[in-house]
């Protein structure tokens, strides 16, 4: 086991100012959605009275629960006492920051008076899940911060594993907190389920792993630093892991609306005919974003190969961004149950009459300004990488340590 | 060197004072009340002109908070007695939205470089009925007392 | 067109033809005989409501608690009497549809306080027609998941929005079971004084709280159903047992929607 060395992202200029470059302009393609949406007001998008929350969304919390998951490497790393995944730990870190950045900003941006946010950061009602998580988000980032600092100064290094800790629990918090946004509403019937908020941390392993992994390989082969076999493939199942997880709970939540009769049009519909959502579901949370990377992960010979691990990753993100669809947009379309027993012959307002769903189409300018979130995310990380000192240079098998913290107890190092 | 930039200083401080007297002056002369509005025949506003041009808006904002979670409608400092008094109605009777360019509102605060953004939501000239019965106390407040004029169809018995 | 609109607003307006503009005078009087025509047709078993009472002048207290009962029995199918004197009463008819928007798209996006909904029972077949609104729990999700407590319920049980604190993250719409609120999605330019409104923010029913402050009987709502001959709907106190919404519920069933939720709500459905 040699000393870790990390070193700033040394790509060529040309390839790396452009990089920059493609990114400064999707952020700034969503900057000008957002303008157009601020100045026009909303009904230039999608979103209505009844689908109050459309693709902005999707996006937000899907990078706000990545940015939660990112940082599980860290912790693996120091609050679990795995040696291996530390060197990984400030990127884990810096993605963590950045993708919480993106999706926040996409949020933020979205709201009807977004130039009241000092607003929002002044008068807090504390009944309000809406309201912690506030707390949980600028709280999270400034952890994250502190903990950045404790892995990469020698100063720091004492309080490492403490704020490892605080940040494990606080991160959990905050996944906790954005799933219970959703599980605590009590008037949506695919809502109201307190196993949401459980879901949402499973989600937030997986797709801020497999984030993570992007990142990580395509920073590495850019400049043709090696990444071992041995932590890849570390990686690689524990993001099959995250993927069972997720299936698990979506089996669960699924279950559960089940067992009781006064859900089964809500699961009815949404497994069978729920139009674009049903499709969603199956075939991007469950075939694209599930079976698919697992067949990949498990696969003898294609899990090998990295082209196919880096695919199973892309699957596994664009399975969550459907299933983000699926949970904030289609649990939003399916008529609200406001009169058990009956069927609403007409309104004036939408209340799903025969049975009807609510209408959302997304619009350009709301893709553009959920692209412009990720965008941000991956602009923060490439100039953090560049101008300081996140990612090893070497991820080779012989220069990483041990998987267990074996040396602590028995110094012969029996390991390795 | 040193005298140079003691005297650049200099100059710089006496343009700005310059700046800063021209700019008291004119908001101290020019009066912003426009011609054809109520407020135009009146001495002073619902306080007296200075405080009014420096803490309108505090007064404003304590009397919202009071009418929206109180219901209190008797405040003599409701934006619907500013626009109602400062309306301008132009030669066909028409109100002139209060905060346009050459407005009462809008003049200053154009003037002032002040956001102005009551009128996102408020309406800048009185519209539908009942629209000045929000603005009775202020003028009662400045002594034109209009309760009489406001009930003069006999539903009152 | 001013003129007639204003004729069969005769119950809306706090003080009916408050006009200060000089020009009026002729108008005022005109409008003062015909509101003494309306208002002695109207008035037969009606009360009238007194336009005497005084603007309030202390914050409201929780003494009283506004409410409405809604006997669907009299709620006729295809009247929209209370539907469109809510938009005239709170300024919801001066929305228009934003040039390119889709119509069907824009239906959704403007903002509705009241509508008629049509049931069917799936078992019976029995039709029910009856108006939905803001149903002012005492107990408001809308008002627990805001943020910045902009979402707030009145000392008298209106749940309205103190927009000037409200941020648009329509949250209080994701979590009201009775799709009461509306966002304004498009840029407003032509508000009444009464009841102001812009984009950016949340609103919905809220009682005719201009009324309530001017100290009127009722709202447009109740006032609209009854020239229509239904009286359907009925305002009141909840919390005086001799008002007439108590009298009325003492002797009728009612039910609150969604009662599952223990909300609590200020308005009462009969015969549903």
């Amino acid at each position: 086991m040699k000393r870790i060395i990390y070193r700033e992202w040394r790509i060529p200029p040309a390839r790396y100012w452009s990089l920059l470059g493609i990114l400064a302009s999707v952020v700034g393609i969503g900057a000008l959605a957002f303008a157009y949406m601020e100045h026009q007001g909303h009904w230039v998008t999608g979103m209505s009275n009844s689908v109050v929350w459309g693709t902005p969304h999707v996006f937000a919390v899907f990078l706000i629960i990545s940015a939660s998951g990112a940082l599980n490497i860290a912790s693996i790393g120091t609050v679990f006492r795995k040696p291996l995944y530390k060197p990984l730990g400030r990127l884990s870190g810096l993605l963590s920051a950045a993708l919480l950045m993106g999706g926040l900003l996409v949020l933020v941006l979205d709201l009807g008076r977004p130039e009241r946010l000092v607003v929002a950061m002044t008068t807090y009602n504390f009944r309000s899940i809406f309201a912690w998580n506030i707390f949980l988000y600028t709280g999270f980032m400034a952890i994250v911060i502190a903990y950045l600092w404790s892995m990469a100064d020698r100063h720091g290094e004492p309080y490492n594993r403490p704020i490892g800790i605080v940040a494990t629990f606080w991160r959990l918090a905050l996944t906790t907190g954005t799933g219970a946004i959703f599980g605590f509403l009590v008037s949506r019937q695919a809502y109201d389920a307190a196993i949401l908020a459980p879901m949402f941390v499973v989600m937030s392993f997986a797709y801020g792993l497999a984030i993570f992994m992007l990142v990580l390989m395509f920073s590495f082969g850019e400049e043709g630093r090696p990444i071992g076999d041995r932590i890849l493939c570390r990686l690689k199942n524990l993001l099959g892991i995250f993927i069972l997880g997720v299936f698990y709970f979506t089996l669960v939540y699924h279950l559960t609306k089940l067992y009781g009769a006064k859900n089964h049009d809500l699961v009815g519909w949404l497994l069978l005919d729920g139009g674009i959502y049903t499709f969603m579901f199956w075939v991007g949370w469950i075939l694209v974003g599930g079976l698919m990377p697992l067949g990949i992960i498990y696969h003898p010979v294609l899990s090998k190969d990295r082209s196919w691990i880096a695919a199973a990753c892309a699957l596994v993100i664009v399975g969550g961004l459907a299933s983000m669809y699926v949970i904030i947009i289609g649990s939003q379309a399916f008529p609200m149950q406001m009169f058990p027993g009956h069927t609403v012959l007409e309104s004036g307002f939408f209340d799903g009459v025969q049975g009807a769903a609510a209408a959302y189409r997304p619009t350009i300018p709301e893709v553009l300004l959920g692209l412009g979130g990720v965008a941000v995310a991956l602009l923060v990380t490439s100039v953090g990488v560049r101008v300081l000192q996140f990612l090893p240079e070497s991820l080779a098998d012989d220069v990483l340590p041990a998987d267990e913290e074996v040396s602590a107890q028995q110094p012969a190092g029996a390991g390795a | 060197m040193a005298k140079a930039a003691v005297r650049a200083g200099l100059v710089a401080v006496g343009l700005a004072w310059v700046l800063v007297a021209q700019v008291v002056l004119a908001a101290d002369a020019k009066t912003y009340v426009v011609e054809g509005s109520k407020a135009a025949a009146l001495e002073s506003c619902v306080e007296p002109t200075d405080v009014m041009r420096r803490k309108h808006m505090e007064l404003i904002k304590h009397q919202r908070d009071e009418t929206v979670h109180g219901g209190i409608r008797t405040s003599k400092h409701s934006l619907a007695g500013c626009v109602d008094c400062h309306i301008r109605y132009d030669a066909d009777h028409a109100p002139t939205p209060i905060h346009r360019k050459d407005e009462f509102c809008g003049a200053c605060h154009a003037f002032a470089a002040v956001n102005l953004n009551c009128f996102d939501c408020h309406a800048a000239v009185p519209k539908g009925a009942g629209a000045d019965s929000a603005s009775h106390a202020a003028f009662q407040a400045v002594g034109v007392d209009r309760s009489v004029q406001a009930r003069p169809d006999g539903e009152d018995h | 067109m001013g003129k007639t609109t204003e004729m069969k607003d005769h119950h809306e307006p706090t003080d009916q033809a408050a006009d200060s503009r000089p020009a009026d005078s002729s108008r005022r009087a005109f409008m003062g005989v015909a509101a003494g025509v309306t208002a002695a047709v109207v008035a037969p078993g009606v009360v009238l409501h007194s336009v005497t009472a005084a603007p309030r002048s202390e914050a409201v207290a929780g003494d009283v608690r506004w409410g409405l009962l809604i006997d669907t029995a009299k709620c006729a199918d295809g009247c929209s009497a209370c539907v469109d004197a809510c938009g005239r009463e709170n300024g919801l008819d001066l929305q228009s549809k934003p040039e390119g928007a889709a119509q069907a798209h824009w239906d959704d996006q403007k903002a509705v306080w009241i509508r008629k909904v049509k049931l069917r029972d799936n078992q019976t077949g029995r039709v029910t027609n009856l108006p939905m609104m803001c149903q002012h729990c005492e107990h408001p999700p809308c008002v627990d998941v805001c943020p910045t407590g902009a979402s707030f319920k009145r000392a008298d049980g209106i749940v309205m929005v103190d927009r000037h604190t409200c941020i648009g993250c329509r949250y209080c719409m994701m979590a009201c079971p009775y799709k009461a609120r509306s966002f304004i999605h498009e840029v407003m330019e032509d508000q009444l004084t009464r009841v102001p409104r812009g984009k950016g923010c949340v609103e919905s029913c809220n009682l005719c709280v201009h009324r309530r402050d001017f100290g009127e009987a009722s709202t447009a709502c109740v006032d609209a159903c009854r020239e229509a001959g239904h009286e359907a709907i009925v305002f009141g106190d909840l919390k005086d047992p001799e008002s007439t919404i108590r009298l009325r519920l003492a002797e009728m069933a009612s039910r609150q929607i969604r009662e599952d939720l223990s909300l609590n709500t200020g308005v009462r459905y009969s015969g549903i």
